[in-house]
């Protein structure tokens, strides 16, 4: 083999490994930081699972907002109009952050049927609603017109 | 005179030369390149002044939507949803390019400016070369004409029934910084195109050599440069107007604009290789395709609305497809003639293990392995989505667990990289120096985590070992190079531009690592809830709480909160009426700092609220103050925060764009004539390798 193309194999083959280890790792990456969302129905129904970091969204509750006279521990509900989760969380929230306001939030869901918030995110500005929380309203929505055809 | 504006159809005139500029466009795209094949020396002379036409006509388009805005036009639809007859001048100009429609109008005028920039500073270049790259930025250009005319026309009018007021501007983006962060990060993504345009131009000639290579390494760092100063005003921009002092969230739009910055970067030093060394040369094409598809791809990211992200503007389908067949056109068919003409351009020579070849190589492989995770991070939740996996989110742990290692092998080889020799480099007076500097970076690392006397945290120590190495590898090689017989300060002068770039741009890398390095570590941040008078102590000093009055703004009201910061050298109980004591008692252990004064907007033709930090900045920390909510009572929660050394992440950036600057400027890519181009071109493929003009 000429040099010149023995060198060329040699990085070919020094390109693939480095490549192939890399995506190896990448896959094995995603799979432990990823975050599945769940609406508050298949919560409650008990598809999400616990101790793992995942988020959920929905409208915020109407007189569901309470907050720690001498913390920064907050506990609000949300719905995806069909059930209803309540999510604790300690900090600041986003300025957006309303009652009926569409909010996600980051963290994990307990035995005890509480999601326990790292993270809460509400929409960014007045026209935009998250597209998951925009679609978990759709489904339940739909749900509910399923069940009770007569209704509607 | 701003009443008259509103007689004028200032909208149709716009709209008008939007046209003319995609009729100016398409002739761009079209004669020359018949020129080149029918050898019609006039129809290819002719790209020069048709780009010209073409750059008239948008920037007389863009004039007409500024001054629909400065006139306050709420019948034209963008005017309205973007702007009000309160917000003050210099936002109802950067409203302009505040939302989609404006910011694509941007895009075009951005890209017709580097087109015009090609069209007057190629005159060294052979006119067949020009014809074509000319060419190719009108293709690109006719794409985003159509894009903008079939789908965002920013002159669209609300009549007959138009609002007497405007919806005002998004209260996020009533900030100086995104005045400048869009047209600098445009400057760079559209940069990208002229890059392509060549590359795309040699693979259509079937000819590529050191010459080449010459003409497009200015154009790739000025874009570079612009991309980098873009990424970090972005950032800088996130940190104070975002209120919760997060400097980068690998959120999908930043990502958007990182990877081409990733692959420009090893463009730019594959271009040095395909220019040295005649090496590199079908990989450099495919970078230079790369980085623009990137930025394509970045576009179409943050356009479409395909994202969930803090970016996330209104989605329209249509627009995304749109972006979607252009960007598969764009892609599809450059790596369609890569693969028909690349062959006819690569060449083999063999090089040593040890040689710079081999390490930029390492460099180019790091860069694009990290680009690859970054791209496959954002977008494995558009494909999950797609594929109905479910709806999911990439963290900031997948990002930063790949990232950061990958940055400091780079920094590893990175600084004894920019020693090496090409061809090859004997090995041992590598690895000498090489023993000698790392126990030096580690002792300076060490130092220095005593001296701010901080705790040891492994990753850190690494980091600044890293940056040491990058510091002392840049000095030796420096001192070295500058020796000469007639004393140093002649021989550091002799040195040429591009090496001082490439050595600031390094350094400013070092600089960056120390930054990231630090504020991640060693940053103090709270969240916490005071009463007027209130006082709490964080990193060494005390927060005072004065309470929040009121205040108005322009279009908004403000509630400004005030807080007194004051050195506590010695931890004390919250003793509220010692704060309270005159200055002049108060000892050196409590030495009055600063006072900062947040403030929570309330915005008042939108209803918004937006939260403005107020930070006391400095070279070795940030005291960082936001307002969270009010409580009950007079208080408030607070974030307070004490970031050290976080400028120098900017600092960092600025520094590798200052160093890309200066290698533009350097002299030797405005020396050459084009018979001397020529000559190259020739004495290149003679002796089948890139020949240097440079005596080094």
């Amino acid at each position: 083999m000429k040099p010149a193309r023995k060198q060329r194999l040699q990085l070919v083959i020094f390109i693939v490994s480095v490549a192939s280890i890399g995506i190896g790792l990448a896959v094995y990456a995603l799979r432990d930081n990823i975050n599945l969302f769940y609406t508050p129905s298949q919560m409650l129904a008990g598809e999400a699972p616990q101790n793992t970091r995942i988020r959920v969204g929905g409208m915020v509750v109407v007189d569901s907002f309470v907050r720690n006279e001498d913390s920064l521990d907050t506990a609000f509900e949300v719905t995806d109009g069909a059930a209803n989760i309540q999510i604790q969380y300690s900090g600041i929230l986003p300025d957006l952050f309303a009652e009926d306001e569409a909010a996600v939030a980051l963290g994990y869901w307990t035995s005890e049927k509480i999601f326990k918030a790292e993270e809460v995110m509400a929409k960014h500005d007045e026209e935009y609603t998250p597209p998951e929380v925009a679609d978990a309203m759709e489904k339940a929505h739909q749900a509910t017109d399923k069940n009770a055809p007569g209704l509607h | 005179m701003i009443t008259e504006l509103g007689v004028l159809p200032t909208a149709e005139f716009g709209h008008f030369a939007l046209i003319l500029a995609l009729c100016l466009a398409i002739a761009q795209a079209i004669v020359p390149i018949l020129g080149t094949l029918f050898n019609n020396r006039l129809w290819m002379a002719s790209a020069r002044p048709i780009a010209c036409g073409q750059f008239v006509f948008v920037a007389a388009s863009f004039i007409c939507l500024v001054a629909l805005f400065l006139g306050d036009d709420f019948s034209v639809r963008y005017v309205a949803d973007n702007s009000n007859t309160n917000l003050p001048g210099h936002f109802k100009i950067s409203a302009v390019w505040a939302a989609h429609e404006g910011s694509l109008l941007l895009w075009v005028l951005i890209l017709s400016t580097w087109t015009l920039a090609v069209a007057m500073f190629s005159r060294t270049l052979p006119l067949d070369m020009v014809a074509r790259v000319l060419a190719v930025l009108g293709l690109v250009a006719i794409g985003f004409y159509l894009f903008l005319l079939l789908t965002s026309n920013p002159f669209e009018r609300l009549l007959p029934f138009f609002p007497g007021e405007g919806k005002d501007l998004n209260p996020l983006l009533q900030d100086v910084g995104l005045i400048i962060h869009p047209p600098i990060l445009y400057m760079g993504y559209v940069g990208f195109s002229v890059a392509f345009a060549f590359a795309v131009a040699a693979l259509m000639a079937g000819r590529m050599d050191a010459a080449w290579a010459r003409w497009t390494r200015p154009w790739t760092n000025a874009a570079w440069a612009f991309l980098t100063v873009g990424i970090a005003l972005g950032s800088w921009w996130a940190y104070y107007e975002l209120g919760w002092g997060g400097w980068w969230f690998w959120d999908p739009v930043e990502n958007a604009s990182f990877m081409p910055w990733l692959a420009g970067t090893a463009l730019i030093h594959s271009l040095a290789v395909a220019e040295k060394r005649g090496l590199f040369r079908s990989w450099t094409l495919l970078l230079a395709i790369l980085s623009f598809s990137l930025s394509l791809l970045g576009t179409f990211l943050v356009r479409s609305g395909v994202l969930t992200s803090v970016h996330a503007f209104a989605a329209d389908p249509a627009r995304g497809i749109f972006i979607l067949m252009f960007l598969a056109m764009v892609i599809g068919g450059s790596l369609l003639l890569f693969a028909l003409r690349g062959p006819t351009i690569a060449r083999t020579a063999s090089f040593g293990w040890v040689s710079r070849e081999t390490f930029l190589l390492g460099n180019n492989v790091l860069l694009i392995v990290a680009m690859a995770f970054i791209l496959l991070g954002t977008l494995y939740p558009l494909v999950a989505d797609m594929a109905g996996w479910g709806k999911i989110s990439v963290g900031p742990p997948y990002f930063n667990l790949f990232f950061v290692p990958l940055v400091l092998v780079l920094g590893v080889f990175m600084a004894p990289g920019s020693t090496t020799r090409w061809k090859s480099h004997a090995t041992d007076t590598l690895i000498r120096p090489a023993l000698g500097i790392i126990a030096g970076s580690m002792l300076i690392a060490a130092g220095a985590l005593f001296l701010l006397a901080y705790p040891f945290n492994l990753l850190v120590f690494v980091a600044l070992t890293v940056s040491a190495w990058i510091l002392l590898w840049s000095c030796r090689d420096w001192w070295q190079k500058s020796a000469s017989s007639q004393g140093r300060l002649l021989g550091a002068k002799r040195l040429r531009g591009s090496y001082y770039g490439m050595l600031l741009a390094h350094i400013g890398v070092a600089v960056t690592i120390i930054g990231v390095a630090l504020t991640s570590t060693y940053s103090d941040e709270r969240d916490i809830r005071l009463s007027p008078g209130g006082q709490v102590s964080i990193a060494g000093y005390d927060f005072l709480f004065k309470g929040v009055v009121d205040i108005p703004g322009p279009n908004y009201m403000a509630r400004t909160g005030r807080i007194d910061v004051s050195r506590s050298d010695v931890p004390r109980n919250n003793d509220l009426s010692r704060s309270d004591v005159s200055r002049s008692d108060v000892s050196r252990n409590n030495a009055p700092v600063t006072t900062l004064q947040p403030e929570k907007r309330y915005y008042t033709a939108g209803g918004q609220v937006m939260t403005e930090a107020d930070i006391d900045g400095g070279f070795t920390k940030d005291i960082y103050v936001a307002l969270g909510e009010p409580l009950a009572g007079d208080a408030w929660s607070l974030r307070i925060y004490v970031k050290p050394f976080v400028r120098w992440i900017w600092l960092g950036a600025l520094m590798m764009a200052m160093g890309g600057v200066i290698a533009v400027l350097d002299k030797r890519y405005r020396r050459l004539t084009v018979r001397a181009a020529q000559a190259d071109t020739s004495a290149a493929l003679k002796e089948g390798v890139g020949v240097s003009f440079d005596a080094d």
